[in-house]
Parts: structure tokens; sequence; C-alpha cells
């Protein structure tokens, strides 16, 4: 192998370790917020790229039919869970949340899709599409099962995983997608071309590290839901609602979630299902990095990157293996570590 | 007329109910204990009025009845527990810890938020020596003070103490009593439950045993403090009681 292979497997690495970073990220903040481990984050990563390649096209993506439903189904989620106990100002968010937010959302896409209005616009349509999901379903999946062990949420959120891959089916059709980059740009550095839609991953991946950084030690909101991973209890002592908390963790999950869909569809053809295998990377990365420290999993992300990129250049049929399995001498050795887990709360 | 009027208050657990019939009330300014062994129930009164666990019964805070208040909307009302177990943000700075009391009145802005802090670290100087540290360093002396002044943040007119003097040494316990009788002075009603009757009569107006569940005595501290009862269960001569 001369340099310039390695060089360009490397970049490869880091593009392709930066999306899981972020996705590890959000996988982090979940569950430290609400101990959901977020198996159905990868569908994010699905439906941003399809509801991305859909506007691309100049077609009404499936998935604004799919908002206007969960956003129903949300909505008699939150009534049902706070029945007994509404009252004006919680109805009226509840609906704004869940109905107008939506349908907002929903006409905007109407009346945009057509146009083709431009990258910008219509990456901005896509995460402002996909994103709501998220908390949408935590409030009818996970609200409901707030005090249940990390088991059973587990299981929810497979649940969830393997409900949404059949949505995406229902919503957009059996057939793989891809868009053109964001920009035909190519940057010459000695041996290495790169190409304008790495720059855009690193970039944005950069700069949304920082706003996540930002966002949790300087903002109140950021240091109440710190506060609410922390402890819980302690939270709740103070007056954080710690199901809000909740709903933020999922935005932000989703927000990551369709912004990494959109950022990698330029590069591999995403077909409903394919989120799964790119949220399992992250999901990998998040174990590796031990599920609770942030610097931990975006490190183990770019080192789960870069294994991939090299796997596929020596053992291409073997890469999926290879990355999965560098979870098991991780684990292994935490086991060995800590010795046998307690048993939570 | 009371800050807090609790009537008939019940609390039960699948089944076995840990409080039967409870009827005690605070009035504003006052310091209110309730006293009584470990296991009797005092925690889960506490958590019942604040709202953690479901009761039966009428709670009224100010006047108002709180049926199916959340527990942010109760901080928000004037209510703050410090419980028993501090529940502190451990890996967050003294001082963010501090901030987050505020939570609920984060509308007011910045400056009210800068005036409630100041007035936390007047009380504690010893918080605002140590604001940049994160709270899991602090000793056990410090992480009651910033339990009490993340609850004080809040600007409750009713404070709520869980065994405030739980695992501390005797000289810092007569200190958060201090800062207790202090408190006083600023015009919020303090409900303190304490296993160390002693300390706890000495700077109560009124105080309520608890036993199994029930309350079995109430009255003036002074008098509860020379009732035969209390002298043999809880003050003792031979054996000093017990702060945890």
């Amino acid at each position: 192998m001369d340099s310039t292979i390695l060089a360009i497997l490397l970049q490869d690495g880091v593009v392709n370790g930066a999306i899981y970073a972020l996705l590890a990220l959000s996988l982090v903040l979940v569950f430290a917020v609400t101990r959901v481990i977020y198996v159905a984050q990868g569908e994010f990563v699905a439906y941003g790229a399809l509801t991305y390649a859909a506007l691309d096209g100049g077609h009404l993506p499936g998935s604004v039919a799919l908002l206007g439903v969960l956003g129903l189904a949300g909505c008699a989620a939150g009534l049902w869970q706070a029945r007994g106990r509404l009252d004006r100002p919680a109805v009226l968010r509840l609906l704004g949340e869940t109905i107008v937010l939506p349908a907002v959302i929903a006409v905007a896409a109407i009346i945009l899709a057509p146009m083709k209005p431009g990258v910008l616009v219509e990456v901005l349509l896509t995460l402002a599409i996909v994103t709501p999901m998220s908390p949408l379903l935590y409030r009818i999946a996970f609200q409901p099962l707030a005090d249940a062990p990390v088991l059973v949420l587990l299981i929810a959120a497979v649940a969830l995983h393997l409900t949404l891959t059949g949505l995406g089916l229902v919503f957009f059709g059996p057939e793989g997608f891809r868009a053109p980059a964001f920009s035909d740009i190519t940057i010459t550095a000695g041996p290495l071309m790169i190409p304008g839609q790495a720059l855009w991953i690193g970039g944005l991946t950069f700069a949304l590290m920082t706003a996540l950084f930002a966002f949790f030690e300087r903002s109140l909101t950021g240091k109440a839901l710190r506060a609410t991973a922390v402890n819980r209890l302690g939270a709740r002592l103070v007056g954080i609602p710690t199901e809000r908390a909740g709903l933020i963790a999922f935005a932000l999950a989703g927000f990551i979630g369709a912004l990494s869909g959109v950022l990698i569809v330029p590069l591999t053809t995403v077909y409903y299902d394919s989120g799964f295998m790119i949220g399992l990377r992250g999901f990998t990365a998040a174990i590796i990095g031990g599920l609770g420290s942030y610097p931990g999993a975006v490190l183990a992300a770019l080192l789960v990157g870069v294994a991939e990129s090299f796997s596929s250049f020596w053992a291409s049929a073997f890469k999926e293996v290879i990355v999965f399995t560098a979870i098991i001498p991780v684990l292994l050795w935490r086991s060995l570590r800590h010795g046998p887990a307690e048993e939570e709360e | 007329m009371s800050v807090l009027d609790v009537s008939s208050v019940t609390v039960g657990y699948g089944g076995i109910t840990a409080i039967t019939d409870i009827t005690i009330a605070v009035d504003a300014g006052q310091i209110v204990t309730v006293i009584g062994p470990n296991g009797a129930g005092k925690s889960t009164l506490l958590n019942a009025i604040m709202g953690m666990l479901p009761s039966r019964g009428t709670i009224r805070f100010n006047g108002q009845n709180l049926a199916a208040e959340p527990i942010a909307a109760r901080v928000g009302d004037g209510m703050s527990l410090v419980p028993e177990k501090r529940e502190l943000f451990a890996t967050m700075s003294v001082q963010d810890n501090l901030r987050l009391g505020f939570y609920r009145n984060r509308a007011q802005g910045k400056r009210a938020a800068q005036a409630a802090l100041d007035d936390i670290y007047d009380l504690f100087p010893r918080l605002s020596e140590r604001r940049r540290q994160d709270a899991g360093t602090l000793s056990g002396g410090e992480r009651q003070m910033l339990a009490m002044g993340r609850a004080l943040m809040a600007r409750p007119c009713l404070l709520m103490l869980d065994e405030p003097s739980l695992g501390l040494a005797p000289l810092i316990v007569r200190d958060i009593f201090r800062t207790i009788t202090a408190l006083r002075q600023t015009g919020v009603a303090i409900l303190l439950i304490e296993q160390n009757a002693r300390a706890a009569l000495q700077v109560a107006d009124h105080a309520y045993v608890l036993e199994t569940g029930r309350i079995t005595l109430q009255g003036d501290s002074a008098t509860l403090a020379a009732d035969s009862r209390i002298v043999e269960m809880y003050l003792g001569r031979a054996s000093p009681p017990m702060g945890g």
C-alpha cells in the first residue's frame, strides 16, 4: 500500500467517522436523559436522506404524510396521558406541537416541493419535516414508559425501529435514491482530492459539535438537560419538567439523524432500510466510548470510520464483521475492569 | 393563615399504608418539625406534600388545593424540598447547581438570578469559595449547604428539609441548625423532618411526633421537649439521640 491509498482511506474513514460521531453523540445524549437506547435513530438517517432526495427531484416526500399521522397519534397520546389534569395552556401547547406545527411544515412542503427551491431550502425543509417526528415518537412510545427499566425501554426502541422501517417502506417505497452533492468543488491537496461533500460533512459536523457544546455549557436549557441526565430526582425537585427534557433530547437526536441522512445521500444510495446499519455503527461507537462520554463517543466513532474504510480495502467481504466485532474486546475489557454490573437504579 | 395545610393525608404503596390520616399545618414564618424514629414515614410525608408520591386527603398550599399539580408547578408556587440524599448534580459546578435552582423563575431574567445567587453566597460564604468546583467534590456539610442553597434559589415560601443533619459531624450540624434559625428571619416557613429530636425541638416553634405512620403527639416545641414520653423515647439522658 502506498501513501496515496493510505491517505484516501484515512480521508474516507474520517468522513464516515464524522457521521458516526454525530449519531453516537445523540445516542449518548438520549440515553443519558431518558435511559432509552435509541435503536431507531438510524431510521432518521434514512428518512432524512430519502426526504432530501425527493425534494431534490421536485417531488413531495412521503414523510410529509407520515409527519401528519404521527402528529395526530402524538396528540391523542398526549391527551390520554394527561387525562384528568388538563388545563388550557397545556392543551394549547400540545395542540401547537402535535397538530399546528406539523400542519405548517406540511403546507410549506406542499408549496415549496414542486418549485425545486435549491439546496439550502431543501435541506432546511428536510430537517423541518423529519426532526419533529422524533419527539412525537417519544410522546407516543416512551413517555408512557418513563419509569420502566432500561431493558423494557430497549425492547420498545427495537419495536419502534421495526415499525419505522416498515413505515419507511410504505411512505418512501422500495427504491433507493441518491442526491447530487451540495456543490461540485474539489480541493486538491498534494495527492489528495477532497470532494466538496467531504468538506461539508467535516465542516457541519464540527459546527454542530461546537453548537452542542455551547448549548450544554452555556444555556440554562442545556444545563437543565445535563442536570436531568446527572440526577433525575434532583432535576424534578428544582422544577425541571423531565418529560420536557426527554422531548428536547429526542428532538436533537431526530435533527442529528436527519442531518446525517442529508449529508450522506450524495455519497451512497439510501434505501428505506439503510438507516439501521448506519445507526448501528454510531451505536458501536457509543458503546466503545462507554455510552456516557461525549468525547469518548466521538473518538470511537472516528476509529470505527477508519477501521471500516481500511477493512473494506483489505477484506471488503468482512468489513461489517470487522467493525462490529471490534465491540467484543472493548466489552470484555470493560467487564474485566469493572466486574459484574450492578442492577440499575 | 397557614402556608401549608395537610389534612387527613394517607399514602400507600402497593397495599401497604406508609402514613395514615396525617393532619399538620405550617404557618408563615414558622419552623415546624416532625420527629420520629427511622421508618415512621417522615420522608413519605414530605414526598407526598411535594407531589412525588400520590396521596389521598387534601394538601393546601397558600390556600390553594394542590390535588393534581405536578412537582414543577409546586416549585413554581414556592415550595422547595431538600431531600435526605441531597440529590445534587454531582458532575456540574456548584454555581451551575445553584443556577438550576432558579429554573422555575428563569423568566425573571439574569439580574434576578444574579441577585438570588448573591443572597445564597451571603448565606453560605463557603459555597462562594467553591463556586467553580464540581458538586461531587464537596464535603458532606458543603453538600448539605449546596442542597439548601439550591432549594432557596427558587425563593420558596415553604422550605422542607428532610434530615438535614444526617451523616454530618456535630459541629456542622450546629452550623446547619444555626442557618435554619437565621432563615426564619427571611420569612420563609420551614417544615423540618429530623431524627435528631433534641436539635429539632430547639429550633422549632411547633412539633409533631410521627410513629409508625401516625401522628401520636403534637404541641409547642418547648412543651414537647419537657414531655416525659418524649424525654424518655427521643431525648433520653443516658443514650443521646442517634443522628442517623
